[in-house]
């Protein structure tokens, strides 16, 4: 039976007919249509699927729809400014942070988080903020770097 | 002051926008109308009899549109290399290992696929397994294809020199067995396709590959389609590492279910039918016996190994050849024998993966090279640099090194690393490591045998004169190939980078052999050169006429045209360009453009469009196996690691990492330090935890990414990346791999660090803490 959910998804309002078993993530990709969210491995171990929910990033894989009802989410698709890049995201692209992109937008929103909760993180802090976003492209070298020089410029 | 424009530079990447707002493309990320789900029934069992396959009950659940087995799909022989097709799209007679495929369904959505799935009935007489290399070959075992006693799928033997009137020469001869542990590519994107007839019969595949080229081909074969009926598109790719390196049952069932049911069938794998599919690094077993003179120089080689194959032989022939050919260098070697055998084993099948074939035979030999160094009282650098070959020395084993900085790599790894002060000299329980290693830039033979150019590249312009279009079937998996095919194309045009557009992956725009062998910089490189000096001919040519001028005094460089003799007078040129723009924004001024000059060439000739094509010469020996290994070009590397291990619990922390690598000319840095860092990454990972564990009856006991453990953040150090630039005389401007070779000697730098830290050899991977503390514990005793 389909349960009726409320979603403030990047400052839109979905009311949304869902199955109890629904994930998060496939309501968002596949029912909402914001397919920046990506989905890895389905059980909380990759942190493709990161979306921020009432400001806390989680693994949208492991939350079901119905526990997100009346939730405010954030998704990649929120973080992009009207001016363009967001300037975590400009960071990415400047410093070659970004290889096959599968990771990338839920290593750009825990970075987000963390420099939210942390605007100016050291260096182990900012690798235990995206320990959880697993890459096998970049060795993480410059993610870091990226997170890094966003945060520097942000709080200059 | 680099004398380009373009390449070698740190040019943003072109794709990294578009991934870091989540806009790019991925193919789970695509609908269409009327779309089915697909999904892939598998067998739970690693060897048996099929006696019935009953899908009559899911043929009758409703929303299930199609189901299909070996009866429907019919029973063609494919796989890799076409000396060993032994895989039919499902199993008809028997399944030969966990994940076998036997079927396919087609329904409404997935939850109603999959409960077709659990719906169909197969009958099965379980026969006997074979799980190890051991249990395979020994008499009696069972044998998993008939044709192949002793479940070799196969085996070489090569020789270069005299081995054995080498070792009487030798003052110190060492043998040692090294083994290393079935790995998986763990990419982030899980394979994922979506296939579509349209009404006149023709498929699109939109499929998560690195080879679109190879899957046309295989799809067309397995599914009788013609080549020319059929496009495979590839989008954005979650990574590849080499196991999406061939056409998978999972795209040759949504084509045939899209041809069945009419309707465009999208399907995915699971993360663990990722592991299921395999692909992946074999296990390789080396024993390896080096013979040296007193003063450490090279004398002999042989090295035996054996690959735990799986069930069938996907890449393995290429494998089984990658693992003797690649010891051929860095190091001056006259004699080296090779006996390698490829066994199939009831596990998934093994293949390509970061390194090919090459990878454990180099960190068995780089730490068997330590271990002789030590005997000898010789610093390893200093061993390494007394045998290290250079630019123009070719292999015992006929590998022409045409470039090789490798001298260049080690001096700058020791220099960097700060190796003098560190071996030997650090306190119990910290060491340093050093290793080398090279990898080919393309294998210089297709797949397939034939005449086929590796690469055709198209180059159109836009009609306005100021776009470059690049049309290339090449595979962006992740590594940048996008980005620097555009650096190429607008630095041999003379345009400027942000002038140029790249339309890849598709195999209806251009042929590519695709993203393997770290062979598209080198390979695809050449052809969009010689796509965009094509272009830059035809509207030189134009130009010249409308100036009256020879077309030998015209160059383009970074968008602009440059008069070679002096002053030119181009009014005409310009009034008449700016005539054909009247109302536009964008006035050229000051110097000529390219896009004027690119404008008067589209109104004399219509669009002007320039291909490229490339295929290397003849390379190689004459020997059986030249094929694989010979290449244009070689990359290498050296590097240096700083570890700590914790003697009581033996637990192994990477505190630095220095690596060099010979790129040739490093078209864009960023990417090629980037090649370096996730490949550092990826060994770190074979070196410290990877490993695809199975129970007793070859079901993966790990098959996800929280218990098949690859690094995080926090096992990373950052590594010291620098890069070497040799010219490469038959690379594009120089260039040459990095996606590959950097990998080479991460393993055994780790391994002789360790040593250093420890004085203990461990000749086993992975370095769990178990393994370690077992080995400080033995050498105790």
């Amino acid at each position: 039976m389909k349960r009726l959910i409320k979603l403030l998804v990047n400052d839109k309002d979905y009311e949304l007919a869902v199955e109890p078993n629904q994930t998060l993530v496939d309501v968002l990709r596949y029912t909402i249509g914001l397919t920046g969210t990506k989905k890895g491995c389905e059980v909380g171990d990759c942190g493709s699927c990161t979306v921020i929910m009432d400001g806390k990033p989680v693994n949208s894989c492991l939350v079901l729809a119905v526990q997100a009802d009346g939730r405010v989410i954030r998704t990649i698709e929120g973080v992009e400014a009207d001016t363009g890049l967001h300037p975590l995201q400009a960071s990415f692209v400047e410093k070659g942070a970004v290889q096959c992109g599968f990771c990338t937008p839920g290593m750009v929103l825990s970075a987000q988080s963390l420099l939210e909760r942390n605007p100016k993180p050291n260096e182990a802090e900012i690798r235990t903020a995206i320990s959880g976003n697993l890459c096998r492209c970049t060795g993480y070298q410059k993610i870091v770097e990226a997170i890094h020089d966003c945060s520097e410029k942000m709080t200059r | 002051m680099s004398e380009y424009n373009v390449i070698n530079s740190r040019a943003p990447r072109l794709d990294a926008p578009g991934k870091a707002t989540g806009r790019a493309k991925y193919v789970d990320d695509m609908s269409m109308p009327g779309m089915l789900y697909g999904a892939i029934l598998q067998s739970p069992l690693a060897h048996a009899r099929i006696l019935n396959i009953d899908t009559s009950r899911a043929r009758s659940l409703p929303g299930v549109k199609a189901v299909v087995t070996a009866k429907e799909a019919g029973l063609i022989k494919y796989g890799v290399s076409p000396a060993r097709y032994d895989e039919t799209l499902y199993c008809h007679d028997k399944v030969r290992y966990v994940g076998d495929e036997l079927a396919a369904v087609a329904a409404v959505d997935l939850e109603t696929a999959m409960e077709a799935l659990s719906l169909i009935q197969v009958d099965y007489e379980e026969l006997p397994a074979v799980f190890t290399v051991e249990e395979a070959m020994a008499e009696g075992a069972p044998l998993l294809h008939a044709d192949y006693p002793r479940n070799i799928s196969a085996e070489v033997h090569q020789e270069f020199g005299n081995v054995e009137a080498g070792f009487k020469e030798c003052d110190l001869i060492k043998t040692t067995t090294f083994v290393n542990k079935r790995q998986d590519a763990a990419f982030l994107e899980p394979h994922g396709c979506l296939a579509e007839f349209d009404l006149f019969g023709q498929l699109t595949l939109h499929t998560s590959t690195q080879v679109p080229h190879y899957v046309m081909r295989t799809v067309a074969m397995v599914l009788g389609i013609p080549v020319g009926k059929i496009r495979v598109v590839k989008p954005y790719v979650g990574g590849g590492f080499g196991p999406k390196c061939e056409a998978t049952p999972l795209e040759m069932s949504a084509c045939l279910l899209a041809k069945v049911t009419g309707k465009p069938v999208k399907m995915n794998y699971s993360r663990e039918q990722v592991f299921l599919h395999s692909r992946a690094r074999h296990q390789f077993i080396h024993t390896i016996t080096t013979g040296v003179k007193k003063d450490g120089t090279l004398v002999a080689l042989t090295n035996e190994c054996h690959l735990e194959g799986g069930a069938y032989t996907s890449f393995g022939i290429a494998t089984v050849y990658y693992s003797g050919s690649l010891l051929g260098g860095p190091y001056k070697l006259p004699n080296m024998k090779y006996d390698g055998y490829r066994i199939f084993t009831n596990r998934p099948a093994c293949g390509a993966q970061r390194g090919h074939g090459g990878v454990a035979a180099r960190a068995a030999w780089e730490q068997q090279l330590d271990m002789i160094a030590v005997e000898l009282g010789i610093d390893p650098m200093e061993l390494r640099l007394r045998n290290i070959m250079s630019t123009g020395d070719v292999t015992c084993n006929v590998l022409d090194m045409s470039s090789l900085g490798m001298k260049e790599c080690v001096e700058a790894v020791r220099d960097g690393s700060d190796w003098n002060a560190k071996r030997g000299k650090m306190s119990r329980g910290k060491g340093v490591g050093i290793a080398c290693g090279f990898f080919v830039s393309g294998a210089g033979y297709p797949i397939y045998r034939s005449d086929t150019f590796h690469s055709t590249v198209v180059i159109k312009l836009a009609e306005d004169g100021g776009t470059a279009q690049v049309l290339t079937g090449s595979a962006e998996i992740g590594q940048g190939s996008d980005t620097t095919m555009a650096m190429i194309a607008a630095e041999a045009l003379g345009v400027k980078y942000s002038d140029v557009r790249v339309t890849s992956g598709d195999t209806d725009l251009a042929v590519d052999l695709g993203a393997y062998s770290s062979r598209q910089t080198l390979m695809t490189g050449h052809a969009t050169k010689e796509a965009a000096e094509d272009v830059k001919r035809q509207v030189i040519e134009v130009l010249a006429q409308d100036l009256s001028i020879p077309p030998e005094d015209i160059d383009f460089k970074n968008g602009l045209v440059v008069f070679k003799n002096g002053t030119v007078d181009f009014s005409r040129v310009r009034t008449r360009y700016i005539q054909e723009h009247r109302g536009w924004t964008d006035p050229p001024t000051g110097d000529l453009t390219f896009k004027e000059a690119a404008r008067m060439a589209f109104l004399a000739k219509g669009t002007i469009v320039g291909t490229g094509k490339y295929k290397p010469g003849q390379l190689g020996g004459k020997h059986k196996g030249a094929a694989v290994g010979t290449s244009p070009a070689y990359g290498c590397s050296a590097q240096v690691v700083e570890v700590t291990v914790d003697m009581d619990t033996g637990k192994v922390t990477i505190d630095r990492m220095t690596d060099a690598h010979d790129c040739g000319l490093a078209v864009n840095i960023t990417s090629v330090e980037g090649q370096m860092e996730g490949s550092l990454s990826m060994g770190m990972g074979e070196a410290l935890f990877e490993e695809v564990k199975f129970d007793s009856k070859g079901k993966i006991l790990n098959a996800n990414l929280g218990e098949y453990k690859i690094p995080t953040a926090l096992d990373m150090p950052n590594v010291k990346t620098i890069i070497v630039e040799s010219n490469e005389p038959n690379g594009p401007f120089g260039a040459k791999e990095v996606g590959e070779g950097a990998i080479m000697p991460t393993i055994p730098a780790i391994l002789n660090a360790v040593y250093d830290a420890t004085g203990v050899w461990i000749h086993e991977l992975p370095l769990t803490p178990e393994r370690v503390y077992r080995a400080i514990q033995q050498a105790k005793k």
